[in-house]
């Protein structure tokens, strides 16, 4: 209700006020003691078992691993990266390290945390990511061994989550005091408003120059707008359209962070007009994606051709497209399948029009937006699209026969989503591979990915499954978005980094503990 | 009396339990039939790269895929022992959930409903005195006009031009954003405007039943009599006519308290006051059953308490009414 409503009323208010008082955002001396974060969504629990930053970025806790800016991997809790060896991976702990309650840690703290994200009783949502993993072995208080059911190597980059103490989440206790490593501990949280962090005095990492961070949340748009320009928030995370505000205003900066967050539309391999492969190709050349990227997204965002970021190193340079449509190319791939025009401006093919359903989660304005888009570019080459808004659970049980708007993707290894989304196994599995896309040959270059140990042989088999992919045309990507934040004063030490679909790894504010106030 | 009134409070309790028992199974059957998984809106962003055999065991964890007689015994069961189960949502219990926040809401509640009390009595009685005049057309006006106004709406008319333009107020939470403790003072500051628009919205019905209830009172013979006795006007209005025009206020007010609990819901969401109500929303979004089964039934004692006392208040005030079962 909130959202709904409160979004409509208030983007009239804040238009008509930001229209005639056109104040500018006030500037107000940075805070060096206080820096407060307005973010969009609050984390339902902090812990790391139930899935709070569990790919790093969460400043109460730290992983054995953490990442740096570029996503290459640094030694956090471990004291070096180690190399994964067949089905065993052996950390070794950093000495002196101590919990926000005093107490030392130990690898039994690590397996205890890693035992409860498998524990099929904690309800956990990320259990499924860490399934690779058998077992989780402490022989002495410095030395961890991940024993794995398979060759597994993004085994590593599963090593950012957070690590608890041993026996802590008994009981009910950790949400109301969690404890963990991390540059910043812990102080109070009330719930939909806020939680207070203070910096850890004996971190191991340096003591953070930010003493207190607030992390403030605020699921409104137009709210947070309002209170980033009234000078209650230091930084906060805003769609394109809301920061646009803030751009060429003294003392403020907009990032624009790429990130690894998709929109696509997915087809359903079984069904007789997305089942075919010149449908798809022709749709992905009549598309505009650099009209939808400069209007829909308001410039913060990409044209997309693949499930990989270009930013990153996994990117396959070959996988890319022309941001502007080619309708006469399009047209002529239809023509050579045999759909020819009808009478109606829709083509048809033996009796079958050119016509699917376009399924978008009716609550989101942006994929409602992107599949307008492709329904009025499909037209052009006479393919009638019919973009239709439900709810999650009316669209699932269609996924099989309808096409939908979806969005995905994480930056840190080519394996995580696009192993579940691509290989023939997981077809008809929930959200996993919904559109039945079946291809042995990418089922096989996805297994010596995931089992390969060696970044360059990895590197071989997903540039060719991305290759495959684009081929196939098993989805039409669109755009990978922007996220956009706004931040007062002068800092050193931001580094944004390529990010993934949810904020959870943080954000820009994943590295808060390295910032410092510029001289 | 008190012993007469003891056995109407007893025969009221008495009458609580069936209609409890009623509000909790219709809130299980339409939980059953609402077409929100709750596994999905547990999941959330993950619920998209999470396998289904995962979500079956969550679903299994969680008694869902027991026939509904059933998970409702062991609700019933748990209720009776003092268990309120854990939020999914907040993955924390239920009963601290609820027992953070139910201080913020009574407080909230508190303060508003002495405001709207007092507001609509004056508000009233100033129309009614000054019947036909310009007061009495504003006030009457607004009353109208904010029986019309959603609460939302007025929420959010009221931050735009408290809190965005003029900049005297702040616009929502407990607390300042930037600050790490809960200081009365400040707290005082961000209670002004939910209270406020809390009371106000809620008064418009009481304002003009004072209003018509008084003017009704002023034609009486009691009226007319003291004004011949030479009483003064202050004494006549307040002591002789308002004293019977507000009998039935009384009941009014008691009546009003489900719209006061809906009124909270939209106050404490717009204005993100952290209290029990803005969790009933949250909980509702994420069709997190345990916290919203609690939170109903709180408010269904709410609502059953606030007419209780009604009566019973009314009771003391006119000596003529006979409580229940006493002839």
């Amino acid at each position: 209700m909130r959202s709904a409503l409160t979004r409509l009323a208030l983007a009239a208010i804040v238009g008509l006020s930001a229209a005639c008082s056109a104040a500018p955002a006030q500037n107000r001396p940075v805070r060096t003691d206080t820096f407060v974060a307005g973010l969009g969504s609050e984390p339902d629990s902090l812990s790391p078992v139930m899935g709070y930053a569990a790919d790093g970025g969460s400043l109460l806790y730290d992983g054995l691993v953490s990442r740096n800016a570029d996503l290459t991997l640094r030694p956090a809790l471990a004291t070096s990266i180690p190399e994964v060896k067949g089905t065993t991976v052996t950390f070794t702990l950093r000495t002196g390290v101590t919990f926000h309650d005093g107490t030392p840690l130990t690898s039994a703290d690590v397996a205890y945390t890693y035992r409860s994200v498998l524990d099929d009783k904690n309800d956990s949502g990320i259990r499924g990511d860490y399934a690779a993993i058998d077992s989780v072995e402490a022989p002495d208080a410095t030395t961890v061994v991940f024993h794995l059911k398979h060759p597994y190597a993004p085994i590593l980059q599963r090593a950012t989550l957070g690590i608890v103490p041993d026996g802590s989440l008994e009981g009910s206790g950790f949400e109301a005091k969690p404890v963990g490593t991390g540059p910043y501990r812990f102080v109070s949280r009330t719930p939909g408003d806020k939680i207070v962090l203070e910096a850890n005095p004996a971190y191991w990492g340096g003591v953070p120059a930010i003493k207190k961070l607030v992390l403030a949340f605020s699921s409104d748009d137009n709210v947070r707008a309002t209170r980033m320009a009234a000078g209650e928030f230091d930084a906060a995370e805003l769609p394109p359209k809301a920061a646009a505000r803030f751009e060429n205003t003294d003392g403020l900066t907009v990032h624009r962070v790429p990130s690894a967050d998709y929109r696509g539309v997915m087809y359903p391999m079984n069904a007789p007009v997305t089942g075919d492969l010149a449908v798809r190709k022709a749709l992905s050349l009549a598309l505009d994606r650099a009209a939808m990227v400069k209007t829909i997204l308001a410039g913060a965002g990409r044209p997309a051709f693949g499930p990989i970021p270009p930013d990153t190193t996994w990117h396959n340079p070959a996988v890319e497209g022309s941001p502007t449509p080619d309708q006469a190319q399009a047209v002529r791939v239809l023509e050579e399948a045999g759909w020819a025009e009808g009478t109606d401006g829709v083509r048809a093919r033996k009796g079958t029009p050119a016509r699917f359903t376009l399924m978008y989660p009716a609550g989101d304005s942006l994929r409602k937006e992107l599949a307008l888009a492709v329904a009025s570019d499909a037209k052009k080459i006479g393919i009638d699209v019919q973009p239709t808004g439900l709810d999650w659970d009316a669209i699932e049980p269609r996924m099989s026969k309808d096409a939908l708007l979806m969005g995905m993707g994480t930056p840190f290894d080519p394996d995580y989503t696009n192993f579940e989304t691509f290989h023939s196994r997981f077809a008809g599995q929930g959200f996993f591979n919904p559109g039945h896309y079946k291809s042995p040959e990418v089922d096989a270059l996805l297994e010596k990915g995931r089992e390969e140990s060696d970044p360059a042989t990895r590197k071989q088999a997903y540039d060719a499954a991305q290759q495959r992919i684009r081929d196939d045309e098993a989805w039409t990507y669109l755009a990978f978005l922007q996220h956009v934040y706004v931040v007062r004063g002068e800092w050193t030490g931001v580094a944004p980094s390529v990010e993934a679909h949810e904020h959870a790894a943080g954000g820009l504010f994943r590295n808060l503990a390295e910032w410092k106030p510029a001289a | 009396m008190i012993r007469a009134l003891a056995r109407m409070a007893a025969w009221r309790l008495l009458f609580a339990v069936p209609l409890l028992f009623a509000v909790t199974m219709g809130m299980f059957a339409l939980a059953k039939a609402s077409p929100f998984d709750p596994v999905r809106q547990y999941l959330g962003d993950r619920a998209l790269t999470t396998s289904p055999e995962i979500a079956e065991r969550i679903r299994a964890n969680w008694g869902l895929d027991r026939p509904l007689i059933e998970q409702y015994l062991t609700w019933l069961g748990n209720l009776v022992r003092g268990d309120l189960g854990d939020s999914r949502s907040l993955h924390r219990p239920v009963a601290e959930v609820i027992g953070d926040r139910l201080g913020w809401t009574l407080l909230a509640v508190g303060c508003a409903l002495v405001l709207m009390l007092a507001g609509s009595l004056v508000a009233g009685v100033a129309a009614a005195w000054r019947r036909g005049s310009w007061l009495d057309r504003v006030i009457t006006g607004t009353a109208y006009a904010n029986e019309a106004a959603p609460v939302f709406w007025t929420g959010l008319l009221v931050i735009w031009l408290f809190a965005v333009k003029l900049r005297w107020l702040p616009s929502g939470g407990l607390t300042d954003a930037a600050s790490t403790t809960v200081e009365p003072g400040d707290v005082l500051r961000h209670m002004v405007l939910p209270v406020a628009v809390l009371a106000f919205s809620q008064s418009s019905w009481l304002v003009l039943f004072v209003r018509e209830s008084l003017i009704g009172t002023l034609r009486e013979d009691f009226v007319i009599g003291a004004r011949a006795r030479g009483l003064r006007e202050r004494t006549v209005i307040l002591r002789h006519a308002l004293r019977s025009a507000l009998l039935p206020f009384i009941t009014l007010v008691g009546a009003r308290v489900p719209e006061l609990v809906t009124g909270a819901i939209l106050v404490e969401s717009v204005f993100s006051w952290p209290g029990v109500a803005s969790a009933s929303v949250q909980a509702a979004l994420s069709a997190d059953f345990p916290l919203l089964a609690a939170l109903t039934l709180l408010a269904t004692l709410a609502v059953v308490a606030g007419s209780l006392l009604a009566d019973t208040a009314y009771v003391f005030a006119d000596p003529r009414v006979r409580v229940l079962g006493v002839s």
